[in-house]
């Protein structure tokens, strides 16, 4: 048994010289395999007594067993040396930017007027367009200003000809859909309008988002109620202050501008919209009885919410397609 | 219209603050616009009197002067040229503070001047903050008490108060209206200052003959003679005026002025002397010429009001008068005149000609039509009273039939309750009404109301409701949101809603843009030869001249902008309607989508080089649109053909097809353009109907196959002209109903292939919903595209 104990410590000898997967497996096959020096030992077992037999069977087992489980180890870690190494060699910089193409934006008009849409989507409303040409009719008439009224002065109208004009506000939306669908309407009309004045706060092409609603029993309440929950919920501030002052549109009665109070404000209070009580005349225009029917109706300037919202001091900005201004909204 | 605080204030003297009476009143609708005092910051600031004026010793240009403050005399060094002795002037002591434009204030010391000490200044009005700038000292009136503080004596402790009313709101041009608006607000009495009758101490009178009554129903005049033109307007006359903004010319001007501010009522006063026999009020004719007031001198139109004598035109019926019959130093008889005009006959009529006076902004806005007897009275009192002079008889024209029709609108409460979602008591809406100036009679209903001859604004219930809802305070009416029944709407399953199809622009890497709908007509025509855009009238500048037919013109500016501000990479898309004449006159408005790219296809990094974006990456990014309905292109009825647009590279255009239908084109822009527009760097541009694109269709479902695909690789060698289309129509053609896929996979010109002929490689997949193919029908077919191929379009199949 002298010999067994050499056997074993050669064994492990060469278990610890074996620099690789491939010459641990060699001394696998050298020890333990089927032709291997610790198996050949089982082999003479035949030799010995039958007495002698259980107890040195045993020894060769107990033998095998130690080298085995020595293999074992030295295997798992050269497996875990050489998969380190792998991974090594595979490490890259995370920190490089990524391959492809980079995502564009919205312009922050869209962006707005999406949001705005949202709103009003959620409570019921739906989104009705309208040409941008429009005709005196639509523009005026309908909507209660007649040609000598001084509010189309002030419209600052552009013209083709005596007829046709680009529309300077989206109210002829309105009209339109009273037209051509019976109450309840509920709906907001957003679009381009146009009106020839330039300079630092105007542009000659701007946004507008107009509402209607008009149903059965509508009350001026119902006008405060749904155009102070709008401004609230644009600004996401359920304690904006918002207020009412009397003022004139033709086309409702009574009518109102809508205020947010609004700290950089001179007067503490920035003008934001308009509103009234739709018109018994332009509810006429449309074909809708006004004793039946009643409504209400707003209007704000886009551009200017998103300057309020976003911060932007400059409205010209928003007709630049400057791709270092839009791309700020991505 | 602007006004002093302390001149309402006679009329209605509410317990407010000025603060407050500022927010109230534009809570009421009569928005303040400024409130700034009457004069600024100063202090120890008398009436002074000018005892004795000589010659500084040592300065042409300076005198020197003795002057009183009612105790004793003070020698004052004075550079104005209209010191004069016996003077009475606003006199700075030593100690007094003038006012700085920082706030800071300049304090009067004693002052050697050319050798002479001064004890004091005398001061102008700009040197006070009354007005920008003074011509020489404030002239004080003779009976003005000396020694009395300046700011007691002016009362300059006031504010003025300027509100920007809306058109509708005519009846408060007049501090009588805002007083009558302020009482009603506080429910306080307001005092009018009583107007008698001034009686004729004289016959005579003008003839006055209404020509034109539908625009002049009624023209009240009277002759005053012998008045002093050269009296002085009384200080009181003269600092109200100021406090309004406007300047005192000549105690008759300055009456008709001060009886517009305070009554509403504009109106004019003749040189009797320059009138050639009656007055006729007429439409003018034709070309007739007229100087006005100002030294303009103008050409009448045919629909423009004037009040003529008996040989010339005079004045612009409500907007100006003329210059010939207008009273100077020299007058000594005046024709006063007060009239009705209408609203509709004055409008825009001063814009016409450039003008807009206090007078047009008041008739074109509403006159109070029964208020022109009380405002000669006043009028008439008022120049007697500085002038002296003796009056005529009243002479009123009128024609009845043509004066507005007295009103009387009915109003429900029932009405009220439900617009304003409140009751308020009945006795509290007539007590708004009737302080309004309204005839209220209540009824079983509510109330019938007779509008007053001064609210032109108001002719049906909602204008009622208006005012009460503004009297009560909008902000004081209830809040509520609307109840509405909670219905599902119809949705179109196939409409892929614009907001998706920006966001897919948006994750392929494009900005949204928006430019604007009228573009530079040279760039149009550039952009689009053969479309005539529609012009606009009146632009706003040459380059925003005509509406755009399609988006490009305005995108290809933006991306312009960008390039010049080294951008590398420009990707653009922008939705909107473009503007196309056609030839029958109408004008077609579509909403488009449209898109540009230019520059690098990905920004230069670390993994790539920067290529150039081609015709193929925008293509690429619309065939993907065009599947967002719901189909790849070809299963969606998309195709594209080659195409044509003076815009594009003839090379490089293809026309986008629908269902056979044209529905927009893409491609590069046309080199020559570039050049035209000098931009070196290759855009490309695509534009499709929007509701086109938006078009999709309904998923149908068709069973997956449990059978295998069948592929085949094959190589055909073509004409270089030979389009791919062409190719994959045949194939489609010849390759049987199980083909389900043909991809090309290469396009190859070189070695080894002819020269003008091109190599396509394709793969081609079948597949059978129900049965495994064999080999024999999959060979049958491919012959069968071999065969069709070199017969259509001469393809070789590549060994």
């Amino acid at each position: 048994m002298e010999n067994l104990q050499n056997l074993v410590s050669e064994a492990l000898e060469k278990v610890d010289q074996a620099n690789d997967v491939k010459a641990l497996d060699q001394v696998r096959v050298d020890y333990l395999g089927k032709k291997g020096v610790l198996t050949a030992q089982l082999k003479n077992l035949g030799q010995l007594s039958a007495e002698e037999r259980p107890q040195a069977g045993a020894k060769i087992n107990e033998a095998k067993q130690q080298v085995e489980a020595v293999i074992r180890e030295k295997k798992a870690a050269l497996e875990n040396a050489a998969l380190a190494e792998k991974l090594k060699s595979e490490s890259i910089d995370v920190t490089l930017p990524g391959r492809g193409q980079k995502t564009g934006g919205l312009h922050p008009v869209t962006r707005t007027l999406q949001r705005i849409e949202g709103f009003f989507k959620n409570a019921g409303y739906s989104v009705e367009q309208g040409p941008e040409v429009e005709d005196n009719f639509h523009n005026f008439d309908a909507l209660n200003i007649p040609a000598h009224h001084p509010a189309r002065a002030m419209h600052d109208t552009f013209y083709f000809n005596a007829e046709t004009l680009l529309r300077t506000h989206t109210s002829p939306v309105q009209i339109r859909t009273m037209e051509k669908q019976n109450p309840p309407i509920r709906i907001i009309c957003p679009g381009r309008v146009y009106r020839c004045d330039s300079d630092l706060t105007h542009t000659p092409m701007f946004h507008q988002v107009e509402g209607l609603l008009v149903d059965k029993d509508v009350s001026f309440a119902n006008l405060k109620g749904t155009v102070e929950q709008f401004l609230r919920t644009f600004f996401e501030d359920e304690n904006l202050n918002v207020r009412f002052r009397p003022s004139y549109f033709p086309f409702t009665e009574p009518s109102a501008e809508f205020d947010i109070e609004w700290a950089s404000s001179k007067t503490g209070w920035l003008e934001v919209g308009g509103c009234g009580m739709v018109h018994p005349n332009v509810l006429k225009s449309s074909g809708v009885d006004p004793e039946e029917y009643m409504g209400f109706a707003f209007g704000l300037g886009v551009e200017r919410l998103a300057m309020l919202r976003y911060g932007v001091n400059d409205l010209r900005m928003f007709f630049e397609n400057d791709l270092k201004f839009l791309e700020q909204f991505n | 219209m602007k006004f002093s605080e302390s001149w309402l204030r006679e009329w209605v003297n509410p317990s407010l603050t000025t603060e407050e009476l500022e927010a109230q009143v534009t809570m009421a609708g009569l928005e303040v616009d400024a409130v700034d005092p009457v004069a600024s910051d100063f202090s120890g600031i008398v009436v002074g009197q000018v005892v004795s004026r000589e010659q500084h010793p040592d300065a042409d240009k300076l005198s020197l002067c003795q002057v009183t403050d009612g105790t004793e005399n003070f020698q004052i060094v004075c550079g104005a040229a209209n010191v004069r002795e016996g003077l009475k002037i606003p006199f700075a002591k030593i100690g007094a503070v003038l006012p700085t434009p920082d706030g800071k204030g300049f304090k009067i010391k004693k002052a050697k001047l050319r050798g002479v000490e001064s004890f004091g200044m005398l001061c102008a009005e700009s040197e006070m903050g009354m007005a920008e700038s003074s011509d020489g000292l404030m002239e004080l009136a003779d009976d003005a008490p000396v020694g009395a503080d300046i700011r007691e004596y002016l009362k300059l402790d006031d504010s003025i108060i300027e509100v920007d009313l809306t058109p509708n709101r005519a009846d408060c041009l007049s501090v009588k209206g805002l007083a009558r608006e302020v009482g009603t607000l506080n429910k306080v009495d307001v005092t009018e200052p009583s107007i008698p009758a001034v009686p004729a101490s004289i016959d005579d009178t003008v003839a006055v003959n209404l020509k034109a009554t539908d625009a002049c129903p009624k023209y009240v005049g009277r002759v005053l003679k012998g008045v002093n033109v050269k009296a002085q307007t009384p200080l009181w006359m003269v600092e109200k005026l100021r406090r309004s903004g406007i300047r005192s010319i000549d105690p008759i001007v300055d009456v008709t002025n001060f009886v517009l501010l305070e009554q509403g009522q504009p109106m004019h006063a003749f040189d009797l002397s320059k009138l050639d026999g009656a007055i006729e009020v007429r439409m003018a004719s034709a070309k007739e010429e007229l100087t006005l007031l100002d030294g303009q001198e103008i050409k009448l139109n045919g629909d423009t009001l004037v009040i003529a004598d008996q040989s010339k035109a005079l004045c612009i019926a409500g907007v100006m008068g003329g210059e010939f019959s207008g009273v100077t130093t020299e007058t000594q008889d005046i024709f006063l005149e007060v009239a009705y005009f209408n609203p509709v006959a004055i409008a825009g009529k001063a814009r016409n000609y450039g003008l807009h006076t206090d007078s047009s902004h008041r008739f074109e806005r509403g006159v109070d039509y029964r208020l022109q007897a009380a405002a000669i009275e006043r009028a008439t009192q008022l120049i007697l009273d500085i002038c002296c002079g003796q009056a005529g008889p009243v002479v009123e024209t009128v024609e009845a039939a043509s004066m507005p029709l007295e009103a009387s609108v009915e109003l429900r409460a029932s009405r009220v309750k439900q617009v304003l979602a409140l009751e308020l008591p009945k006795a509290e809406i007539t007590d708004m009404l009737t302080r309004l100036g309204m005839g209220v009679t209540e009824t079983e209903a509510g109330w019938s109301v007779d509008v007053p001859s001064y609210r032109f604004d108001i002719s049906i219930e909602p204008d009622l409701i208006e005012e009460i809802a503004r009297i009560y305070g909008y902000n004081n009416l209830p809040v509520n949101t609307p109840m509405a029944a909670l219905e599902l709407e119809m949705k179109d399953e196939t409409q892929t809603p614009e907001q998706l199809i920006k966001q897919y622009w948006v994750d392929r890497g494009y900005q949204e843009a928006i430019t604007y709908s009228f573009v530079d007509p040279k760039v149009q025509k550039l952009v689009d030869p053969q479309v005539e855009g529609l012009a606009l009238a009146n632009p706003i500048s040459a380059d925003m001249g005509v509406m755009r037919t399609n988006l490009w013109v305005g995108l290809i500016k933006a991306a312009e902008h960008n390039l010049n501000r080294q951008q590398d990479t420009v990707r653009l898309f922008e939705t909107g309607l473009r503007f196309v004449p056609q030839a029958n006159g109408e004008l077609v408005q579509d909403p488009v989508i449209s898109g540009l790219i230019c520059g690098s296809r990905i920004s230069k990094g670390w993994t790539n080089q920067s290529e150039k974006v081609d015709f193929y990456d925008l293509k690429g990014d619309v065939e993907e649109m065009l599947g967002l309905g719901g189909k790849a292109v070809g299963e969606s009825g998309v195709s594209f053909a080659v195409g044509s647009h003076p815009a594009l590279h003839p090379g490089q255009c293809a026309a986008v097809l629908k269902n056979g239908k044209g529905i927009g084109v893409m491609g590069a822009l046309h080199p020559e353009l570039q050049k035209k527009l000098g931009i070196k760097t290759p855009l490309f541009v695509f534009e499709l109907l929007l509701a086109d694109v938006m078009q999709g269709v309904l998923p149908a479902f068709k069973a997956v196959s449990k059978f295998p695909e069948v592929s085949r690789d094959l190589a055909f060698v073509v004409e270089e002209s030979v389009q791919w289309s062409q190719v994959e129509s045949i194939i489609r053609e010849k390759a049987g109903e199980q083909l389900i896929q043909v991809t090309l996979f290469d396009v190859y010109r070189g070695q080894g292939i002819e020269n003008g002929r091109k190599s396509l490689a394709l793969g081609l997949t079948w597949q059978d919903p129900s049965r495994t193919l064999n080999d024999e029908e999959i060979t049958s077919w491919v012959d069968s595209i071999v065969l069709g191929l070199a017969e259509g379009l001469d393809a070789q199949l590549r060994g």
